[in-house]
């Protein structure tokens, strides 16, 4: 089935399905950032700028791992485990003596971090983007039907996701440590009245969400290229992700990230045919990437508009 | 004049489960001091929250000098001189003393968004908040940060600044808790004294205070009123006594 | 010194006695052209131009993050707004100030009332990430507008006339133009502090409920001061189309912004002459380390994170603690 809308520009189904696989894809990349970054926040009260950095970072390390060992999948567990090592370093050396600062002293100090690690990673690997290739085996596409072929590492990307997704929620709903970190978001200080150690859970939960943004780098690098300040644009994304999902609430980061990747694909790629059927092709191909760009940012204000706290609050209303 | 200054009219107000506020028709009349006893948790707070609009109430009606300012916003009804004393101090630590009153004279003073002239220097603002911490007896400590004051200081500092707003109403939430015996004293007095000039709504735990200054008692329970009326007769009501005032007096 | 006047006043700072440290700073930027002709070339006051721009800006952020504790993350915005009111007016063939500024201020103020409508309606975190959403939405529109340049920006073919005659072309007289822009800002910003609309705000940021009870409408003061704060970036925004004769997205980006967050923080939040210091701090140190290589940042990024560790009050607190131990010591 295909619509003709005036102007003559095709839309086909195929292109549509495409595009929201596009989408979903970019939305469990999202939820996999956000996830650690809105843990971070619900737990410690804590605005963790640096987290796009962490993503670029767990990119750049695999790259550099695999010239070494020449496979993904080892590139891909020593990079994780070098992430979480780094994220425990960076909560123990700096984080955790601004936990009871206030948000700007937080911003002010990631802030420092990001200009610190965008032109650290410059110094070590130069400013030219580098590539990590996906494993033999997912490298082709597949055909999904007539006419639709799919690049199956992004289908291996979804998969993957949901898979994380899936373990969060078993991780975050039925073990001990999840009750904790939900509670955490909730109220920290009643928690930490409680004797729990406060300290250790910060540090997992921290150390979780580096190696959470680390996965996403290497498993989005081999679509992507991998060079300095590619974290920087995914970070806002993640801050609108939770922001509309609600802090410190992690079903709400996966419906906000899956609806941001959604909106946000699919108006990149139909916002210029949309509009071109209210106005002249000329001024559509002018408004349109500009809306498209904004879409997601007037999203989260009409959202704020009307929930000031994001859909599901952990803290509640 | 017979219509009250006050009126709640079946205020409903729960959180989840939990009924706070059940159906409370209460009335406040021209320069009456009436008092709101009760247990803890029986909700009083919630009913001075909803009054002075930083709660909203699920049903029931509100009204001021006969408006009904159920939908209007806290700072609306203040401006509308409904004034409130909070039961945690809530103070601007960081100005003084005479700062924080100044404030509220302010804001009867004529329009605020004035951005020339200097606002500590104006003989408009800081005579009638020094007249009003004279009053509360913190004359002496009118230029202390207002976070450094003394617990029964910064209760006193919570009425002037009350007071200070020139309210019709003022709403107050428990001035004596937390003060000792000679400030208590000094509170009472001063209330004893202002009761001609203001219509307050007394929420207090100290009975001795409520029976030396009330001309009309309700009580609260459970979000109910269970009994109201002048004091001889709610201390001698033998359910209020069973519910409250039998482990309150002495 | 009593706390309510001291709150108004210019505080003894650095060491020094209330309201030195402000007429030291412009007494310093009034005099730096003649030690610049001393060095040669208009390198110092091109500098020095730049720095005041910037500290103009910071000091209107000053406004929102230290008096009224509306931490804004795209307060670059409003820079970039001004600066493309003169660019695109400019491509239009209108060149001169009086045209130009009130169109820059009314633009940024105009900007600012809108989103301010909608951010004020946040709190906390959501309010940070909102002013960064509508910075991000003025940074991708510039970018798209492709007849003003796009994503390369816009070059201005000239400063702007004041009232047709080329006043601003000499680098001099620009210098001094800035410099009396900065200089009215710091003093319309300390009267405003000091004024009964500022202490209302100053009030909302200790105790917002408080305020409100007392008869205030919070939401309308802080939209106000945040319109003023837009105003004046628009105001450097202007200024810095004029000083660069460029106009560029970059001006507006969240990098940006942040970097203004920075500029308040060095000099100590609410201190009005601390935003002077601040801007000067972070961009003359911006010039020196780029000077010693092209990596400054790796140095820059672990520095800011120590001012935080270990520098509250800014630099100017760090500074008066040391004084004051050396005073002692």
């Amino acid at each position: 089935m295909r619509l003709r809308p005036a102007g003559g520009s095709l839309m086909s189904t195929s292109l549509l399905v495409v595009q929201i696989l596009n989408g979903l894809q970019l939305g469990v990349l999202l939820f996999l950032i956000a996830a650690g970054l809105t843990l971070v926040f619900g737990v410690m009260d804590f605005i963790n700028l640096a987290h796009g950095v962490q993503y670029m970072l767990g990119a750049y390390l695999a790259v550099a791992i695999y010239a070494l060992t020449d496979g993904f999948l080892a590139a891909l567990v020593l990079a994780l485990a070098a992430m979480l090592a780094f994220g425990l370093l960076l909560e123990f050396a700096v984080f955790r003596h601004l936990y009871d600062r206030d948000h700007l002293d937080h911003v002010i100090a990631t802030f420092g971090i990001i200009l610190f690690l965008n032109q650290g990673v410059k110094l070590v690997w130069g400013a030219a983007p580098l590539s990590l290739p996906m494993p033999e085996l997912f490298s082709g596409s597949v055909k999904l039907a007539d006419g639709l072929l799919y690049p199956v590492w992004r289908l291996v990307v979804i998969a993957s996701g949901l898979a994380v997704a899936a373990l969060l929620y078993w991780l975050v709903a039925h073990t001990r440590i999840g009750m904790l970190v939900r509670a955490g978001a909730t109220n920290a200080a009643m928690v930490s009245a409680l004797g729990v150690n406060i300290r250790r859970l910060f540090m997992i939960v921290f150390g979780f969400g580096a190696m959470l943004a680390g996965f996403a780098g290497i498993m989005i690098a081999p679509i992507l290229s991998v060079e300095p300040g590619m974290g920087d644009t995914v970070l806002i994304l993640a801050f609108v992700v939770i922001v509309i999902g609600g802090i410190g609430s992690i079903r709400g980061a996966f419906v906000a990230a899956l609806l941001i990747g959604l909106v946000d694909t699919l108006g990149r790629s139909f916002s210029v045919d949309i509009l071109r059927l209210v106005m002249g092709p000329s001024p559509a191909r002018t408004v349109g990437p500009a809306i498209a760009s904004m879409l997601i940012y007037l999203l989260m204000a009409v959202v704020l508009y009307i929930r000031p706290t994001g859909l599901f609050p952990a803290k509640g209303r | 004049m017979d219509e009250p200054v006050l009126r709640l009219q079946k205020l409903r107000k729960s959180f989840g489960a939990l009924v706070v506020t059940d159906d409370v028709t209460f009335d406040l009349m021209l320069c009456e001091l009436h008092a709101v006893i009760g247990p803890n948790g029986a909700g009083k707070t919630t009913l001075i929250n909803q009054i002075s609009g930083l709660v909203a109430p699920d049903s029931g009606s509100i009204l001021f000098g006969g408006r009904d300012i159920t939908g209007l916003p806290a700072h609306a009804r203040a401006a509308a001189g409904l004034a409130r004393s909070f039961q945690v101090s809530s103070i601007l630590p960081g100005f003084s003393a005479l700062e924080n009153v100044a404030l509220a004279v302010q804001s009867r003073c004529g329009s605020s968004f004035r951005v020339l002239g200097r606002a500590a220097a104006e003989d408009a603002l800081n005579g009638p908040a020094m007249a009003a911490l004279a009053d509360v007896g913190l004359g002496e400590r009118a230029h202390v940060p207002a976070g450094e004051l003394a617990h029964g200081e910064k209760r006193a500092l919570e009425l002037a600044i009350a007071l200070a707003m020139r309210p019709k109403v003022l709403l107050l939430d428990e001035p004596m808790a937390g003060t000792g015996r000679e400030e208590t004293a000094r509170l009472v007095e001063l209330l004893r004294r202002l009761k001609g000039r203001f219509s307050v709504v007394l929420v207090e735990h100290d009975m001795t205070a409520v029976f030396a200054l009330a001309d009309r008692i309700s009580v609260l329970l459970y979000g109910r009123i269970l009994a109201s009326g002048a004091p001889a007769a709610v201390r001698a009501d033998p359910q209020v006594v069973a519910a409250y005032l039998g482990d309150e007096m002495e | 010194m009593p706390a309510s006047l001291a709150a108004s006043l210019p505080r003894p700072r650095g060491g020094l006695p209330a309201g030195m440290l402000p007429a030291g700073i412009f007494l310093v930027l009034a005099l730096l052209p003649l030690v610049g002709s001393f060095t040669g070339g208009s390198y110092l006051m091109s500098l020095g131009s730049r720095v005041m721009i910037f500290a103009i800006a910071a000091t209107a952020l000053d406004l929102l993050i230290g008096f009224s504790a509306l931490i804004s993350f795209g307060h670059a915005a409003f820079i970039g707004l001004g600066a493309y009111s003169v660019g695109i007016l400019s491509a239009y063939g209108i060149t001169d100030a009086l045209v130009s500024l009130p169109v820059a201020l009314a633009v940024s103020a105009a900007f600012a009332f809108l989103t301010g409508m909608v951010c004020l309606r946040t709190t906390g975190v959501y309010f940070i990430m909102i002013t960064l959403a509508f910075g991000q939405m003025a940074f991708f529109t510039a970018s798209s507008l492709a007849p003003f340049g796009g994503d390369d920006g816009l070059i201005v073919a000239a400063r702007n006339t004041l009232a047709g005659f080329p006043l601003l072309r000499n680098d001099r007289t620009f210098y001094y133009v800035v410099l009396f822009c900065l200089l009215a800002t710091y003093l319309f910003c300390r009267a405003l502090v000091a004024s009964r609309f500022g202490r209302v705000v100053r009030g909302a940021k200790e105790n917002p409920v408080r305020v409100a009870t007392i008869g205030f409408d919070v939401y309308r003061f802080q939209l106000a001061i945040y319109v003023v704060a837009g105003a004046l970036a628009g105001l450097a925004g202007f200024l810095l189309a004029n000083a660069t004769e460029f106009v560029s997205p970059a001006y507006m980006s969240w990098q940006r912004s942040g970097e203004l967050i920075v500029m308040v923080l060095l000099g100590g939040l609410g201190s009005l002459d601390g935003a002077i210091i601040g801007a000067a701090a972070y961009l003359l140190t911006e010039e020196w380390l780029s000077g010693v290589t092209g990596h400054w940042k790796v140095i820059f990024g672990p520095m800011l994170v120590l001012i935080v560790l270990f520098a509250r009050g800014g630099l100017i607190g760090l500074a008066s603690a040391v004084v004051r131990r050396f005073i002692r010591g």
